[in-house]
């Protein structure tokens, strides 16, 4: 239930493209063909399966605070996620190059195919983007954080398809000449991660707005209640400060 | 200019306008997006960018001529890398709240393309003093469109600039808020950030026709 959870959550919720805009420049620039958006999808989805549960090996037994324990109890205290960004990005080079050997060893009509996209995934803020929510939203297991890496790759691979169909159909259509392009298609995204927004009710996401609702409005009750005791209490000064007017006169 | 030949002070001009980063090369946009809903995270953001691209692009081209080309995306991304942390450590000590509000996105500024697009472009081909310029350059080309975005996002989205309330109070219905004005509260979320560049790319091309592209 927890990973068919995640699963649901990391493709459509917090859709790396439309929620939180990661891999933007390759989605933006790679997505004028549908054969050639589909394979930059399935190597981004390949390359976040790997790296996702690699670098939480990583966060979990050397980079975490407490995490270099299994040295010795003296290691216990040692805090080394400063180093976190270096680690990240050199597991993900790593990976995308030795990706690469072996994608041309093995299966060199896939290289010819997947060519220049390859090396440019290790630039893909997607991936890194991976790792470091990963890093930040504390995933508990191995098998977890797999699940993540797979299931946000799958979302971007969807964002970049959908686009790329679109774009396709767009030229028959009557842009205004200066929209044509890159204009129309920051237009377009934005009209669908208003649609992927509307699946933030689907899991949880109903109950917590519920409970939000009830705080905001005790809040806004407790609000008002300060504002007319404050009023009251001016009132009060005011007729005191009207008797003693009075009194003196 | 009288300090900086008409060249090099091509390297900065360029970039603002005619062959901005972020609307003409279509290079890192996911920052551009994610961190605009207030001002003041877009001008810092674009001040770390500022420091990152101008040293790494003194670095990498003072290594140009060590670099073995086979390697060189990893040695990029190591430079980097080292000075992302430099910044995020910076950042947390000094600004802590607006670190949080940054969250991950300051990591990926190593993952941002208008650095390893500097680097592959320019400084594996220049000196260090023009790579240096060159930085600069691109990196205000990137923080203009980053601190429109914010501010219209904030203002219109908030009622707010850096924090000030501009338009006046929205509880008590002061300055505009008298005349019924109410503030958009869609302006803060992730999709207007996307049709907020739209249109600035529409205004700039719509007074600039040779960037107009076919399709």
């Amino acid at each position: 239930m927890e990973h068919l959870e995640l699963f649901f959550k990391a493709i459509f919720i917090d859709n790396m493209v439309f929620a939180t805009f990661l891999g933007m420049c390759s989605y933006l620039a790679v997505s004028k063909k549908v054969s050639t958006a589909v394979g930059l999808g399935a190597a981004v989805i390949f390359v976040m399966a790997i790296t996702v549960p690699l670098n939480w090996l990583l966060d979990q037994y050397i980079l975490q605070e407490g995490a270099l324990k299994w040295l010795g109890e003296e290691y216990a205290d040692i805090d080394l996620s400063f180093l976190s960004f270096i680690m990240f990005i050199a597991t993900i080079a790593t990976m995308v190059q030795l990706v690469e050997i072996i994608v041309e060893k093995f299966a060199p009509g896939l290289y010819n195919s997947l060519g220049i996209f390859l090396p440019l995934i290790a630039v893909n803020c997607a991936i890194l983007g991976g790792s470091l929510f990963m890093q930040s939203r504390e995933i508990e297991s191995f098998g977890l954080a797999f699940n993540y890496g797979v299931s946000s790759g799958i979302g971007w691979f969807l964002a970049i398809l959908a686009i790329a169909a679109i774009r396709e159909k767009i030229r028959y259509s009557n842009v205004p000449a200066p929209l044509r392009g890159l204009g129309i298609t920051f237009i377009i995204t934005g009209l669908m991660a208003i649609g992927f927004m509307s699946f933030g009710g689907m899991l949880t996401g109903g109950d917590k707005k519920e409970v939000k609702k009830e705080t905001t409005q005790i809040e806004k009750i407790k609000e008002t209640k300060e504002k007319t005791a404050q009023l009251e209490v001016t009132k009060n000064a005011n007729n005191l400060a009207n008797n003693e007017k009075e009194i003196k006169e | 200019m009288g300090l900086l030949s008409k060249k090099d002070a091509k390297l900065i001009t360029d970039p603002l306008a005619d062959n901005n980063p972020i609307t003409i090369q279509v290079l890192g946009i996911c920052s551009a997006l994610a961190i605009t809903a207030e001002l003041k995270a877009s001008i810092v953001m674009a001040l770390a960018v500022l420091f990152v691209l101008a040293m790494g692009n003194v670095v990498i081209s003072l290594l140009r001529n060590i670099i073995p080309p086979k390697i060189r995306i990893i040695v990029q991304l190591i430079v980097v890398a080292a000075l992302v942390i430099i910044v995020d450590l910076v950042l947390k000590a000094y600004a802590y709240e607006l670190s949080k509000t940054l969250s991950v996105f300051v990591g990926l500024i190593i993952t941002n393309c208008i650095i390893m697009g500097r680097f592959e472009a320019f400084a594996l081909a220049n000196g260090p003093w023009r790579s240096f310029l060159d930085g600069i350059g691109n990196a205000l080309g990137y923080g203009i469109i980053l601190v429109i975005v914010g501010f219209f996002r904030e203002l219109l989205g908030s009622g707010t600039l850096l924090g000030f309330k501009v338009l006046g109070d929205s509880i008590e219905k002061t300055g505009v808020y008298a005349y019924g004005y109410e503030n958009n509260g869609f302006m803060l979320l992730a999709p207007m950030a996307l049709i907020t560049l739209g249109i600035i790319i529409w205004v700039q091309r719509s007074r600039n026709e040779a960037l107009i592209e076919d399709n």
